[in-house]
């Protein structure tokens, strides 16, 4: 009898582990999830709601790929785990019998306990249901507001301005991300934000969101919120953009051991022999390179399912750090980044074009080996980064033939000169 | 929710704002074609000056049935964000240059050729233009596909099939029914004897047309990719190639009494000009003189020399999107419908068997037609050459004109490059097999979003290799570069380089995210 084992979750932790275990097993792998039937990249809901794309275009896989496969789909909510009788329970109240169980269920969106958060037109976006709603809720508006100044906060703005929604962008910090950036890499970004027409706020948090319009009791959905600056902004919608955390309620109900998201090892093995978890709800009993221990990336998410897939099917390995990589898009300004680069600007080289449209800042260690690198507007050559950091190049091998760590498409302005300028004066 | 939320008018919002409606756009279409048709119908009844009354009781009607399909397509049609002109009047002067074609059509041209002329074809370019330089002039540079999947026109919405309709009708009636359409020809007569030295033909108005459609539509490609260097040079080169080499010139030749050869097209795509005797070169050479020579060198020359050795540097990129004016007309004119490409396994299936069948047959008549004129006539005996070119050119008619061109909002601009082409098919081959070619992906940086794989016109799954960071080198990519560009995370770049390692993913790197992704 082939093995079974059972995946909860279709994101792409989830489904990668499914493929990995199938190109090397013949185990029976059935993949439930309520929120779709198949597969589809979260990443590109927001350009889904922009018109970039239809449903049907977020969907890496044709719906053949998956019988073709002989993977088993099930669009059922799983509502419980029995570890004692290895079974999911199914809301429809069907169990399914498991040898072998992973919890890849991602993360959900965290509000902050603001009174009205959960009032009509205000959400997060996370899944193809936040998408949906969020396009009922935005017909017809005519502001927005957006609370959180991160990466999923100013994917909201773009999207709301795509449908000329005026928008006011709530950030707590001084400046866009400057837990992350420099002063100057925040201001390039601050740049992006007002060319496109938002009403960018630092310095500000959401007190409260209301829905009394007219004083005469609410209507249970928004009509406007307050700010921690005391000012009230009418709007139609609000997009809570400040953070995720691992949805781990299954586990939790379970004699599954969890913290912030399910504790597994790097081999994504739980306290439950034969269950385990991977991606956005996981959580490393040891810290990774950064010191945390959740990694909510896509991509950390593909190599973690990656990695458990080959587990699965036998392998004796462990979840092993890459360089790590993450990139963005910030309305039109492109970003790259390999390794670590510190938020602060000592320990980095920076340099920026004359337009202000284009930087690179370069963290090094006191030997001058290179540690990270940021890219605006420019495109870095994944594999030639990821070993000049995980070497500890120096920076004058890279400058030597920087033509060879840039991806520039052809006939782009020449920076390579002007990059090599700046990287070998210091 | 209250009320007010759902029902905002246009007069509140404004022009220049997106704005949620289902029939606003059906509505106005709806009131331009019906009462142009009413206009029609009414001059055909009263048998009005300028035009008479049979094609413009046939115009008429065709407009008023029209306005009706707009209209009840209007009344189901679902809801969807649309960006409202900021000026109605670049649409009303286009409007009025359309409808200065029919008024020709339906007779005013051979009327009054000069002012119809400028009434129709001057006004529609003019009006085209403005609309372009409107809608885009402002914008920051920077891609713009908002709201591109969910308009009507171009999502085979009931306005996307009547269109189709219209081209396809305009390629019909222009290749089997010329004559119907002598309204417009005739307006072309002074341009065509300052050019030519001759009166217009229906190839002379088609080619007019075809160059402005590449021109115009171009501008609007420019604007739409100016952010991308790679696009600007490359649009620029298709509309002076259309222009130079596939319009004024052949041209001018005919005004010095030479044959009106293409420079920019060769065999097998355009195969008459490496097909024996009256089959082919015999044409071209029948002025004497060495400028026919010189043109059927330059034919063999670009077709067995440079052909292959561009392809080998550049991928088929060289021709497919920088010369010639099948992707001329589909990168400028096809931008809008790139998305509506077939995607599907059975579709690549198809055209896989579809356009190397076509490359076979041509290569094996042309082999034929050589050795038949070796025998002298010993194969094909009577059969003229004028019929074999006929036959050939309604081939390529049905192909690349009928299905490939008016098809565009339906099936998307390269339908003929993908199913008919048999040089799409050969450079295809070559760019496979020995090229330097390839769209490298950028090790593990692809999100899957599917970007790429929606845009690319020639239906390729691009998303499938960038997310295994794995290069792209298929025979019927024609190296357009919005894949390149619609990627946004930068994953995609089209390059030339050696062709050792050309079909691995990116270097192979232990522990490295990058290393294990190769094995995808």
């Amino acid at each position: 009898m082939p093995d079974r084992v059972v995946i909860i979750g279709n994101g792409i932790a989830g489904v990668t582990a499914a493929r990995f275990l199938r190109k090397a097993s013949d185990a029976r792998i059935t993949v439930v999830s309520a929120e779709t039937k198949y597969h589809f990249a979260r990443t590109a809901l927001m350009y889904a709601y922009m018109g970039h794309l239809n449903r049907r275009d977020l969907k890496p896989y044709e719906d053949a790929f998956w019988s073709k496969n002989r993977f088993e789909i099930r669009q059922e909510y799983a509502a419980h785990v029995d570890t004692e009788a290895c079974e999911v329970q199914l809301a429809s109240g069907e169990r399914i019998g498991y040898d072998r169980l992973v919890l890849a269920t991602g993360s959900r969106p965290v509000r902050y306990d603001w009174p009205g958060q959960h009032l009509g037109g205000v959400q997060g976006l996370y899944s193809m249901q936040d998408l949906d709603t969020m396009e009922q809720s935005t017909k017809g508006i005519r502001r927005a507001v957006v609370v959180g100044g991160g990466l999923i906060g100013i994917e909201l703005a773009e999207m709301l301005r795509s449908r000329h929604i005026d928008v006011t962008f709530l950030v707590r910090e001084a400046a866009y991300m400057e837990f992350a950036f420099s002063p100057e890499e925040s201001a390039m970004i601050h740049r992006q934000i007002e060319a496109h027409g938002v009403d960018l706020r630092l310095n500000t948090e959401l007190d409260r969101i209301e829905d009394d319009v007219s004083g005469q009791g609410g209507s249970g959905h928004v009509s406007s919120v307050r700010t921690s600056s005391g000012e009230r902004i009418e709007c139609g919608f609000v997009g809570i953009a400040t953070g995720v955390a691992p949805r781990i309620e299954l586990a939790k109900a379970s004699s599954i051991e969890t913290d912030l998201g399910i504790l597994v090892e790097r081999h994504f093995s739980t306290n439950v022999p034969n269950v385990y978890a991977a991606g956005d709800c996981a959580q490393f009993r040891t810290p990774l390179a950064h010191g945390g221990t959740v990694e909510q990336l896509w991509y950390s998410a593909r190599r973690q399912g990656k990695t458990l897939g080959r587990i699965l099917a036998g392998e004796s390995i462990e979840y092993e750090e890459p360089v790590f990589y993450n990139s963005a898009k910030f309305f039109d300004l492109e970003f790259q980044t390999y390794g670590r680069v510190p938020a602060q600007a000592e320990g980095t080289i920076l340099w920026e074009n004359e337009r202000g449209n284009r930087a690179l800042r370069l963290a090094v260690d006191d030997a001058g080996a290179v540690l990270g690198v940021n890219g605006f507007g420019i495109r870095l050559d994944h594999a030639r980064w990821a070993t000049a950091i995980r070497e500890g190049h120096p920076v004058d091998r890279i400058t030597e033939s920087i033509d060879e760590y840039l991806f520039n498409p052809e006939f782009d302005s020449r920076i390579s000169r002007d990059l090599t300028r700046t990287l070998s004066a210091t | 929710m209250t009320e007010a939320d759902h029902s905002i008018s246009i007069a509140d919002l404004g022009r220049g704002e997106a704005w949620i409606d289902a029939g606003y756009v059906y509505r106005r279409v709806a009131i331009w074609l019906g009462g142009a048709g009413t206009v029609f119908l009414v001059l055909a009844l009263f048998s009005l000056p300028p035009v008479r009354p049979l094609p413009a009781a046939v115009i008429g009607i065709l407009l008023l049935t029209a306005a009706a399909t707009a209209t009840i397509a209007g009344r189901r049609s679902g809801s969807f964000p649309i960006e409202i002109p900021r000026s109605r009047w670049p649409g009303v002067v286009t409007g009025l240059g359309v409808l200065g074609l029919l008024v020709s059509v339906a007779g005013a041209g051979q009327s009054y050729p000069v002012p119809m002329f400028w009434a129709g074809t001057g006004l529609l370019t003019l009006g085209g233009t403005w609309m372009i330089v409107a809608r885009y002039s402002g914008a920051k540079p920077g891609l713009d596909n908002d709201g591109v999947k969910r308009g009507d026109t171009t999502n085979r919405g009931a306005l996307g099939w009547m269109l189709a309709i219209a081209m396809t009708g305009f390629y019909v009636i222009l290749y089997w029914y010329p004559s119907a359409l002598e309204g417009i020809t005739r307006t072309m007569d002074p341009l065509a004897y300052a050019i030519s030295g001759q009166p217009a033909t229906q190839w002379f108005m088609y080619g007019t047309f075809y160059t402005l459609a590449i021109l115009v539509m171009g501008v609007r490609a420019l604007y739409r990719y100016r952010h991308s260097r790679y696009h600007v040079i490359r649009t620029l080169v298709l509309m002076t190639v259309q222009l130079v080499l596939a319009y004024v010139i052949p041209q001018i030749l005919v005004l010095f009494n030479q044959p009106e050869f293409y420079f920019s097209y060769f065999w097998p795509l355009k195969w008459t000009y490496l097909w024996p005797a009256d089959f082919g070169i015999g044409w071209i050479l029948s002025g004497g003189g060495d400028v026919g020579v010189f043109m059927v060198l330059w034919g063999a020359i670009m077709s067995f020399v440079a052909t292959p050795i561009l392809t080998y540097f550049y991928g088929k990129r060289w021709y497919c999107s920088w010369v010639c004016g099948c992707g001329g007309l589909a990168e400028t004119a096809g931008d809008p419908f790139r998305h509506l490409a077939p995607r599907s396994l059975d579709s690549w299936r198809l055209e896989r068997w579809l356009v190397h069948g076509s490359l076979a047959f041509i290569v094996a008549l042309t082999a034929l037609l050589w050795i038949n004129s070796a025998l002298e006539g010993g194969i094909f005996g009577g059969f003229s050459g004028a019929a074999a070119r006929a036959y050939g050119f309604l081939f390529g008619a049905v192909w690349a004109g009928v299905i490939g061109v008016g098809f565009y909002p339906v099936l998307g601009s390269r339908i003929w490059c993908r199913y008919g082409c048999p040089m799409a098919a050969i450079l295809g081959l070559q760019q496979r097999f020995f090229s330097r070619f390839r769209i490298t992906t950028n090790g593990g940086q692809c999100i899957s979003c599917g970007n790429c794989s929606a845009y690319c016109e020639m239906g390729i799954d691009v998303r499938w290799y960038a997310q295994r960071g794995q290069n792209i080198i298929r025979a019927s990519c024609v190296g357009c570069g919005v894949c390149a560009t619609v990627c946004p995370r930068g994953v995609l770049k089209l390059e030339n380089g050696p062709r050792d390692g050309r079909f691995n993913g990116p270097v192979l790197i232990e522990r490295d995210d990058v290393g294990v992704l190769s094995q995808d």
